[in-house]
C-alpha cells in the first residue's frame, strides 16, 4: 500500500519499529517464561540461593540502550512528519470545508465535490481545511495523512498520490451521529484521465468569480472601493502583502488573515483605517463563501504601484448601485448539491 | 470468629470484618479496610455496567452497518463505557480498593491519617456516581469520555452537564484519598519502616496520589468550563465567541494523559509486590523501581500534547512532545526490566497472582512498546484516532491495570477475606482472561493499521473479519471476568481459611492475622528488614 509520495518510508518505519519492539519483547517474554520454567518452586519452602538484586552497570545498561534507540526512533519519526507536514511549493491549492456529516472540496477552477475528491496522479494537492460546526478530521489511510480540521481556523495537509486507485476518506475524529457517515472517496487518476473528468465537470464559474459576485451581493465594494479612497482599504494586490496595523505591528494577508476580517474583523485593525467600521460579517457568509471571497481578492492581481493610481481592476465595481448593505438579507449560498 | 466475647479493654483480638455487623457499622465506619471493600463493591458494579456496555458495542460491530442499535446509540453506549471505566472504576480502581486496605497495614499504621476524610471521599464518589448514572438513564451522553469542544459545548442535545457535573464531583474523592495517602505516607510509618524500607508498592502508590492531587483540579476546572460554556455561552472554546477549541484539548489532556499513570502506576505498584514474593526474592534494582515511579509521575505531567500531534500543534511543539513522550517511556522500561531480572534465579510459583503478573507483564510491554509508535510523530499521523490507539490504551490499561488489579485482589485475598479462593478455577479464568484479552485487542492494532477509525457505528466491509474475531474475544474475556466474581464470593463463605501468611510473603501486612484486626496489628510492629529480605526473614517463613 504505497499510495502517496510518505507512504513508502511511512511503511519501512512502521516495519522497521515492529520489528525492533518485537525483537525486544521476543527477549523480554524469552527470560520471563524461561525463568517460570526453569527456576520454576520445586518445594513449598524453598528459598532460593542468593543471587545479585541490583547492579549498576545493568541499570545503566537497560536505561541508555533504550534511549539511544527511542532517540532513534523519534529522530526518523519527526523527519517523516516534517515530510507529510510540510508542502512542497509547487502544491495545487485546493480548499476542504468540513461539516456535519460532508465533506466539500473546491477548487480554484471552481469544481465542487461532495465527499469526493479527485486528483492527478505525480501533482502535490494542499488541503486548506476548515470546519463549519465541530472538529473533524481529514483521514486517508492508504496515503498515512490526517488532519484535524477546526472550526474557526485554517489547517492544512498535503498529499502526492503516486498510484491511481480509489481511496477511503475518514472523518477520524468524533464529530457527533453521523460520524461514522461522514466518509467519501479519494480518487487518483493518470494525467489524461484527469483532464478528461476536469472536462466533463467543468464549473461556471471559477471559486474567484463566485467570490465576486459574493463581493458585491454582499456589498463589499461599497467601501473597498478601488481607487484607494473608500471607507475601507483597497483590496487589490492585498493578498500576501505585509499590512501595517494600528498598533504598529504588522501581519501577513494570507488566508488566515482575511478570513478573520471577515469573521472577527475587531480582532485587528489596519493602520489609516483607525474607525475600523467593518462590519461583523460571521453570521452571514460560511467558510465556503469566506474561500470564494478570499479567492476573488486574490486574483485582484499585484499590488499597485502607487496607492493612488488606478489600476486595471474594475474601479466602477465600487460605484455599482442598488448594493444592500450586509445585514439587509442573508447572503444566498449558491453552491449547488448543498443540503 | 469463635473467639469469645473479649473484654472491652481488648477489643483487637476480633477481626475487622465480624466486629460490628449490621448496614450502617459497614456504612458509616472509619476502618480503611472496611471502606476498602465499600469501594471493592462500587467499583465491581461498574466494572460490570461499563463491561455491559462495551459487550454491546463488540456485538453491534459484527456486521458491517451495525447489528443491534441506530448511530446515536452506539454513540452513547462508547460513551458512557469510556465514561464509566476511566473515572468510575480505573482511577479508584487499585487506590480505592488495594490501596486503601493496604497502605496501612503496610506501613505499620492502625489506619489512614484522615478516617473520616477517607469514609467521606466514597460518599463523595458514589454521589459522582449516582449523578452520572442518572444522567445516562435520562437519556445518555454522547460526547465521547473526552468532551471535546464545541461539539460538547454547542452541538450535542444529550446530557453533557450532568454527567460532566458527576465526574466533577468524583474528582474530589480523587484528591482526598491522594492527599490522605500522601500525609499517611510521610507521617504514619511504623518504628524502623524508613523510605528505602518501604515495600516498592507504597512508592508506587505515592508517585500515584501526587499525579491525583495535582492533575484532577485541571480536570475540575476544564468540566466547569465546558458546562458553563454549554449553558452561558461564555465563550472560552467557542471560535465564533473568540475562543479556541483547541484550548480545552491541551487542558482536557494536561488531565487525562496524568490520569493514565494514575491507573497504571498502582498496577505496576501490585506487581512490584507479587513478583518478589512468588519468586522469593528481592525486587531486583529496587531504587532504580522506587524512583522510576516518581519519574514517571514527574515527567507524565510535561507528555499531553502528544495526544494533538494531528490537531493542529506547530510541529516544533509538537516535536518536542514526541520527545517527552519517549522520555516518561524510560521509567517503565527500567520497570519491566527489573520485573524480569527479578524471577532470574528465584523460585517461582504459579500460583494465580503470578500468572496475573505474568500476563502483566507481557501484555504492558505490548502495550508499552506500541506506545513508541504513536509516540513517534510521522507514524502517529496515520494510526492515531484509529482503533490501533484503541488496542494500544486498552493493552495499558486492561491489560496492564485490570491485570494488576486482579493479580492484587487473588494475593491479598486471603489477608482481606481470611479465605483462600480455589487455586484451580483462578488459574483457569486467569488463562481465560488473558487469552480473551488478546483475542479481542490484537486484531484491534491491525485494524487501525488499516486505516479503520475509531467511535464508527459503522464501518467498510473489508473491515468485517477482524471485528468478529475481536468480538469472539470479548466474549471469551467477559467469562474470564464473571468468574473470579462467582468464586471469590463464593470463597468468602465457603473458602479454607488463610491463615496469617499463605504465601511466606515478607511485608507487615501478612505479620498480623487474616482478616486482620480493626487496629490492624496487636501491638505496633517494628520494621526490622529491608523490603523482600526473604533470607533475612528465613526462620520466620519457614524457608530453607
Amino acid at each position: 500500500m504505497t499510495a502517496s509520495s510518505v507512504a513508502a518510508e511511512y511503511n519501512w518505519l512502521f516495519w522497521i519499529l515492529v520489528v525492533v519492539c518485537g525483537v525486544v519483547s521476543t527477549g523480554i517474554a524469552f527470560v520471563v517464561l524461561y525463568s517460570a520454567w526453569y527456576f520454576r518452586r520445586k518445594r513449598d519452602n524453598e528459598l532460593p540461593p542468593p543471587s545479585i538484586s541490583n547492579s549498576v552497570k545493568m541499570e545503566a545498561a537497560w536505561t541508555l540502550i533504550p534511549l539511544f534507540l527511542f532517540m532513534g526512533m523519534f529522530a526518523w519519526g519527526a523527519k517523516l512528519y516534517f515530510d507529510i507536514e510540510r508542502p512542497p511549493d509547487d502544491a495545487e491549492q485546493i480548499y476542504v470545508v468540513a461539516k456535519q456529516w460532508m465533506w466539500k472540496t473546491q477548487r480554484p477552477d471552481g469544481i465542487r465535490e461532495i465527499n469526493e475528491l479527485h486528483v492527478p496522479v505525480g501533482q502535490s494537492v494542499k488541503l486548506l481545511m476548515i470546519s463549519q460546526d465541530v472538529v473533524h478530521s481529514f483521514y486517508v489511510p492508504a496515503f498515512r495523512i490526517k488532519q484535524d480540521v477546526l472550526p474557526g481556523r485554517y489547517t492544512s495537509i498535503w498529499f502526492r498520490a503516486i498510484k491511481p486507485g480509489k481511496y477511503h476518506l475518514f472523518c477520524a475524529e468524533y464529530c457527533g451521529t453521523n460520524h461514522s457517515q461522514m466518509i467519501g472517496w479519494i480518487y487518483a487518476m493518470e494525467q489524461p484521465q484527469y483532464q478528461a473528468w476536469l472536462q466533463q465537470g467543468a464549473a461556471e464559474g471559477s471559486l474567484a468569480s463566485d467570490g465576486e459576485k459574493l463581493f458585491h451581493q454582499g456589498g463589499c465594494a461599497n467601501c473597498h472601493h478601488f481607487d484607494g479612497h473608500g471607507p475601507g482599504p483597497d483590496l487589490r494586490g492585498l493578498y500576501g502583502t505585509t499590512v501595517e496595523l494600528a498598533d504598529g505591528t504588522t501581519t501577513v494577508a494570507d488566508d488566515v488573515y482575511i478570513r478573520r476580517k471577515l469573521m472577527d474583523p475587531r480582532a485587528t485593525t489596519v493602520r489609516g483605517f483607525d474607525k475600523n467600521v467593518m462590519p461583523n460579517f460571521s453570521k452571514l457568509v460560511t467558510e465556503e463563501d469566506a474561500i470564494q471571497l478570499i479567492a476573488y481578492i486574490r486574483s485582484l492581481g499585484p499590488a499597485p504601484t502607487a496607492p493612488s493610481s488606478i489600476g486595471t481592476a474594475p474601479d466602477s465595481y465600487g460605484k455599482q448601485p442598488g448594493i444592500a448593505y450586509p445585514g439587509a438579507g442573508p447572503i444566498v449560498n449558491h453552491t449547488p448539491g448543498m443540503q | 470468629m469463635t473467639t469469645p466475647q473479649a473484654p472491652p479493654a481488648a477489643p483487637s483480638h476480633i477481626d475487622y470484618l465480624s466486629e460490628r455487623q449490621g448496614i450502617w457499622p459497614w456504612l458509616l465506619t472509619t476502618d480503611h479496610k472496611r471502606i476498602g471493600l465499600l469501594y471493592t463493591a462500587s467499583i465491581t458494579g461498574f466494572f460490570f455496567i461499563g463491561g455491559f456496555f462495551a459487550l454491546l458495542m463488540r456485538l453491534h460491530l459484527l456486521e458491517p452497518k451495525g447489528a443491534l442499535f441506530g448511530l446515536e446509540t452506539y454513540n452513547k453506549l462508547f460513551t458512557m463505557h469510556g465514561i464509566i471505566m476511566v473515572w468510575f472504576f480505573l482511577i479508584p480502581s487499585i487506590p480505592g480498593t488495594l490501596g486503601n486496605f493496604l497502605i496501612p497495614m503496610m506501613i505499620g499504621a492502625k489506619d489512614l491519617a484522615f478516617p473520616k476524610l477517607n469514609l467521606a471521599s466514597w460518599y463523595v464518589f458514589m454521589t459522582g456516581g449516582i449523578v452520572t448514572l442518572y444522567s445516562m438513564l435520562r437519556g445518555g451522553v454522547d460526547t465521547g469520555w473526552t468532551f471535546y469542544v464545541p461539539f460538547s459545548t454547542t452541538y450535542s442535545t444529550a446530557y453533557v452537564a450532568g454527567a460532566a457535573i458527576g465526574i466533577f464531583i468524583a474528582g474530589f474523592s480523587s484528591i482526598m484519598t491522594g492527599l490522605n495517602f500522601i500525609v499517611t505516607i510521610h507521617r504514619m510509618r511504623a518504628p524502623g519502616m524508613t523510605w528505602f524500607r518501604m515495600p516498592i508498592f507504597l512508592w508506587s502508590m505515592y508517585a500515584t496520589s501526587l499525579v491525583l492531587v495535582l492533575a484532577t483540579p485541571v480536570l475540575a476546572i476544564t468540566l466547569l468550563m465546558v458546562i458553563f460554556e454549554r449553558l452561558f455561552r461564555v465563550g472560552i472554546f467557542d471560535p465564533s465567541l473568540g475562543g479556541d477549541p483547541v484550548l480545552f484539548q491541551h487542558m482536557f489532556w494536561f488531565y487525562s494523559h496524568p490520569a493514565v499513570y494514575i491507573m497504571i502506576l498502582p498496577a505496576m505498584a501490585v506487581i512490584s509486590e507479587i513478583i518478589p514474593t512468588f519468586s522469593r526474592k528481592p525486587i531486583f534494582g529496587y531504587t532504580a523501581v522506587a524512583y522510576s515511579s516518581l519519574g514517571i509521575a514527574v515527567v507524565g505531567f510535561l507528555v499531553w500534547g502528544h495526544h494533538m500531534f494531528v490537531a493542529g500543534l506547530s510541529v516544533y511543539s509538537a516535536m518536542a512532545f514526541s520527545f517527552l513522550s519517549y522520555l516518561v517511556a524510560i521509567p517503565s522500561a527500567i520497570k519491566v526490566f527489573n520485573w524480569t531480572a527479578t524471577m532470574v534465579k528465584g523460585s517461582v510459583s504459579w500460583d494465580t497472582p503470578m500468572l496475573y503478573a505474568i500476563g502483566f507483564l507481557g501484555l504492558f510491554t505490548i502495550g508499552g512498546m506500541t506506545g513508541l509508535f504513536l509516540a513517534a510523530l510521522g507514524i502517529d499521523v496515520h494510526v492515531t484516532d484509529t482503533y490501533f490507539v484503541v488496542a494500544h490504551f486498552h493493552y495499558i490499561m486492561v491489560g496492564g491495570a485490570v491485570m494488576g488489579y486482579l493479580g492484587g485482589v487473588h494475593y491479598w485475598w486471603p489477608k482481606i477475606s481470611g479465605k483462600m479462593y480455589p487455586e484451580g478455577l483462578a488459574r483457569l479464568s486467569a488463562l481465560i482472561v488473558f487469552i480473551g484479552f488478546n483475542l479481542t485487542f490484537f486484531p484491534q492494532f491491525i485494524l487501525g493499521y488499516l486505516g479503520m477509525p475509531r467511535r464508527y457505528a459503522a464501518y467498510p466491509d473489508e473491515f468485517q473479519f477482524l471485528h468478529v474475531l475481536s468480538t469472539a474475544g470479548a466474549t471469551i474475556l467477559g467469562v474470564g471476568y464473571i468468574l473470579p466474581l462467582c468464586y471469590l464470593i463464593w470463597s468468602w463463605k465457603y473458602g479454607k481459611p488463610a491463615g496469617r501468611n499463605p504465601w511466606r510473603a515478607t511485608g507487615l501486612e501478612w505479620q498480623t492475622s487474616s482478616p486482620p484486626p480493626s487496629h490492624n496489628f496487636e501491638v505496633t510492629p517494628v520494621c526490622t528488614h529491608p523490603a523482600y529480605d526473604f533470607e533475612g526473614m528465613k526462620e520466620e517463613l519457614e524457608l530453607a
